[in-house]
C-alpha cells in the first residue's frame, strides 16, 4: 500500500484511525461518579496531566449511583462513589464478571445548610429526624420553636437528593438510622451545587451536601448527635479526626486490583501530592499531610 | 417460431432489465421499508420496554403497591418501595392544570384563526403558531425554572416557585400550539354551506360560530384536546426543570411534584442495567406507553370518524 492509499484509506476511516494513533499515544482512565468528588477529580486530573502526559483521565459526575452502575456495567476504569457500594450492587457487579475494589481517597464532612436569615445555629440528629423523616414532627419551623424571618408560611421547604446520589444514601442511613425514610414532598435536586443554589436563595429552606459546597451565602449549623449535647463545627478538621458526627468516607472503586496506569495514578491519589489537592478543595485527608 | 420471437419481442417491451427497471424495484424498496418502518419501530419499542420491564413484573410487581402507594423509594437497600401513586398524582395535576390553561387559550385561537382572520394576517397567525410549537421543551423548561420561579415567588408570596402552578402554565403553553393546529383544521373542515344557511336564517356571527360550527366540528376540537392530553403526559424535560422534582400527592397548585417521566429521565442514567430499581423504571414506561397509546389511538379515531362522515 503506498502512501497515497494510506491516506485515502485513513480519511475513509477518520474515526478508527485517530483513536487508533490516540490509544497508541495516550492511555485514557474512564472516571465517573459522585458529584461530590467531582471537583476534586477534576483537579486530581489535571495535575495528573503534568505527572505523566501520556495518560489522560476522563472525568464525568452524575452521582455514585451513576460511577456505581458504570462500573457494574463495564464502562469506566474507575467509579467515585460518597458511599459504599450496597451489598446487592456487590452481587449484581460479580454477576456480570466484574470484581470491585474498594479505595479510600478522603473523608467529607456532610454539611446542613440553611438560610443566613435562618436563627438556627445547632441542629440535633432528633430535630434533623423532624424534619427529614417521615414519621417527624416537624413541618413548619415554628414546631422547633424558631421563627424564621422572610419566611411568612412558615413553612420548612426540605431540600433533598435524588435517590441513587450517594450523599443522599449517606445522610439517610446515618441521621435517619438504619431504617429509616424520607418523608414525602423534598425537593430532589440533581446535584450537590444546586442544593445550595436553593437554599441561599430560600428563607424557609433547609438543604445538606458536602462540606466543599458551601459558600458565603449560606449557613452552616453546628450538628449534635444528642439533643442538648456538644455540637460540632463541619470542617476539613473535625471531618478528619471524626469528631464530626455525619463525616463519611470517600470511595474510588476499580474492577479487580488496579494495574498498571490506573494503579499508578491511584497511588499518587493517595500521596501526599494527591493529597494536598484534596485538602485545598476542602475534603479531609485520609492521612496527615503537610502542604505548600 | 415466429410466435416465440414475438413474445421476446414482448418481452423487451415490458420486462426490460435494464438500469431503470433495477432503480424502480430500488425505489420501490426504500419507499416500502420507510412505508413500514413506523410499525417495525413502534413494536420494536413496545418489546424492547416490555422485556426490560418484564423482570419487576413477573418477581415483584404487585400491583396494589405499585399503583395504591405514594412512597417512592426505589434504592432503600433493605426495604426498596415502589409505589407511584404520587408520581401518577403529579402528572395527572400537571396535566390537568395544563389543559384548563390550553383549551380555551387553543380554542379561541383556532377559531380567531380559522373564522375571524382573513389574508395576511391569517397566514402570520398560522406560521408564528407552528414556530411556538417548534421551541424545545429545554427551552420552556428553563423559562419555568428562571423566569416563572421567582415570578411565582414574588406574586404568591409561597416559598419555593417550583410548583404545580409552574409547570402547568408552561406545559399548557406547550401544548396549546399543537391543538390550535389541529382544532383550527377541524373548524376548516366544516364545509361553508353550513355557515351560509346560518347565516341565512338571520344568526350572528358568534351565533354562526357557537351554534353551527363548534357542533358540526365537535370530534376534532376533541380529538385536538386529547392530543394535547397525551403531549401532557409524555413531556419530559420541562416538566423535570418546573416541578421541583419532589415526590408528593398535591394539596395545592403551589405544592411541588414530580411527573412519571421527569422520574424515569432522573434515574434510569443512573441505575445499574439489570437492576430491580431499571426494571421498575421501564415498567413505568410501559405504563406510560399504554396510556398515551390509548390516549392518541383514542384521539385518532375521534378524529378519523368525522372525515368519514
Amino acid at each position: 500500500m503506498n502512501k497515497s492509499q494510506l491516506i485515502t484509506s485513513c480519511l475513509l476511516s477518520l474515526g478508527v484511525c485517530m483513536t487508533a494513533t490516540q490509544a497508541y499515544a495516550r492511555t485514557v482512565i474512564q472516571n465517573k461518579g459522585s458529584d461530590t468528588l467531582v471537583n476534586v477529580a477534576q483537579a486530581w486530573a489535571e495535575e495528573y496531566r503534568n505527572i505523566d502526559s501520556n495518560v489522560a483521565v476522563a472525568v464525568s459526575g452524575g452521582g455514585s449511583g451513576t460511577g456505581i452502575a458504570a462500573l457494574i456495567n463495564g464502562t469506566v476504569d474507575i467509579a467515585n462513589a460518597s458511599r459504599a457500594m450496597k451489598s446487592k450492587e456487590v452481587e449484581l457487579a460479580k454477576s456480570k464478571g466484574q470484581n470491585p475494589i474498594q479505595h479510600i481517597v478522603g473523608y467529607d464532612a456532610l454539611s446542613v445548610f440553611l438560610h443566613p436569615d435562618n436563627p438556627a445555629d445547632t441542629l440535633s440528629f432528633s430535630q434533623l429526624q423532624d424534619i427529614y423523616a417521615r414519621k417527624g414532627k416537624a413541618t413548619k419551623w415554628s414546631d422547633l420553636g424558631l421563627t424564621v424571618p422572610g419566611c411568612k408560611q412558615d413553612k420548612i421547604v426540605a431540600v433533598s437528593r435524588q435517590n441513587n446520589s450517594g450523599t443522599y444514601a449517606y445522610f439517610k442511613k446515618a441521621v435517619l438510622g438504619k431504617k429509616g425514610k424520607f418523608r414525602q414532598g423534598t425537593l430532589d435536586m440533581h446535584g450537590s451545587k444546586d442544593v445550595v443554589d436553593l437554599v441561599e436563595k430560600t428563607p424557609c429552606a433547609i438543604g445538606y451536601s458536602g462540606l466543599a459546597y458551601a459558600n458565603e451565602h449560606v449557613k452552616m449549623a453546628c450538628i449534635a448527635k444528642e439533643t442538648g449535647g456538644k455540637c460540632v463545627n463541619p470542617s476539613v478538621a473535625t471531618a478528619s479526626d471524626r469528631t464530626y458526627p455525619i463525616a463519611r468516607p470517600l470511595f474510588m472503586y476499580t474492577n479487580g486490583e488496579p494495574t498498571g496506569e490506573t494503579k499508578k495514578y491511584l497511588d499518587w491519589i493517595l500521596s501526599d501530592v494527591g493529597q494536598c489537592i484534596l485538602l485545598k478543595k476542602g475534603y479531609a485527608p485520609v492521612k496527615d499531610v503537610t502542604c505548600k | 417460431m415466429a410466435k416465440v420471437k414475438n413474445s421476446e419481442a414482448m418481452d423487451d417491451l415490458f420486462d426490460k432489465r435494464n438500469a431503470d427497471w433495477y432503480f424502480d424495484k430500488l425505489v420501490q424498496f426504500i419507499v416500502f421499508i420507510s412505508g413500514i418502518s413506523a410499525i417495525v419501530f413502534v413494536i420494536g419499542i413496545f418489546v424492547f420496554v416490555t422485556t426490560e420491564g418484564m423482570g419487576f413484573l413477573l418477581d415483584s410487581f404487585s400491583f396494589s403497591e405499585f399503583f395504591g402507594s405514594e412512597y417512592w423509594d426505589p434504592s432503600d437497600e433493605d426495604a426498596p418501595e415502589y409505589g407511584i401513586l404520587a408520581l401518577i398524582a403529579g402528572t395527572a395535576s400537571v396535566t390537568g392544570l395544563a389543559m384548563l390553561i390550553a383549551i380555551p387559550f387553543s380554542l379561541g385561537a383556532a377559531i380567531y384563526i380559522a373564522e375571524f382572520s382573513t389574508g395576511k394576517t391569517r397566514e402570520y397567525l398560522k406560521v408564528l403558531v407552528e414556530l411556538l410549537a417548534a421551541i424545545p421543551s429545554v427551552v420552556w423548561g428553563f423559562i419555568g425554572l428562571s423566569i416563572m420561579n421567582p415570578l411565582i415567588i414574588e406574586l404568591f408570596d409561597v416559598p419555593v416557585g417550583l410548583t404545580v402552578l409552574n409547570a402547568g402554565i408552561i406545559l399548557g403553553l406547550m401544548a396549546a400550539p399543537i391543538m390550535t393546529s389541529i382544532a383550527e383544521d377541524a373548524l376548516k373542515a366544516v364545509p361553508d354551506r353550513y355557515r351560509e344557511a346560518a347565516e341565512a336564517l338571520g344568526a350572528t356571527r358568534w351565533q354562526v360560530i357557537y351554534k353551527t360550527v363548534l357542533p358540526a366540528a365537535k370530534n376534532g376540537l376533541l380529538g385536538a384536546i386529547l392530543l394535547g392530553v397525551g403531549r401532557g403526559f409524555g413531556e419530559t424535560m420541562a416538566v423535570l426543570m418546573a416541578t421541583g422534582h419532589a415526590v408528593n400527592i398535591p394539596h395545592s397548585v403551589f405544592d411541588s411534584v414530580r411527573a412519571l417521566t421527569a422520574t424515569i429521565a432522573a434515574e434510569l442514567g443512573e441505575t445499574a442495567v439489570g437492576s430491580e430499581h431499571y426494571q421498575v423504571l421501564f415498567t413505568i414506561g410501559i405504563f406510560l406507553f399504554l396510556i398515551t397509546f390509548i390516549i392518541n389511538l383514542t384521539a385518532d379515531l375521534i378524529v378519523r370518524g368525522i372525515k368519514n362522515q
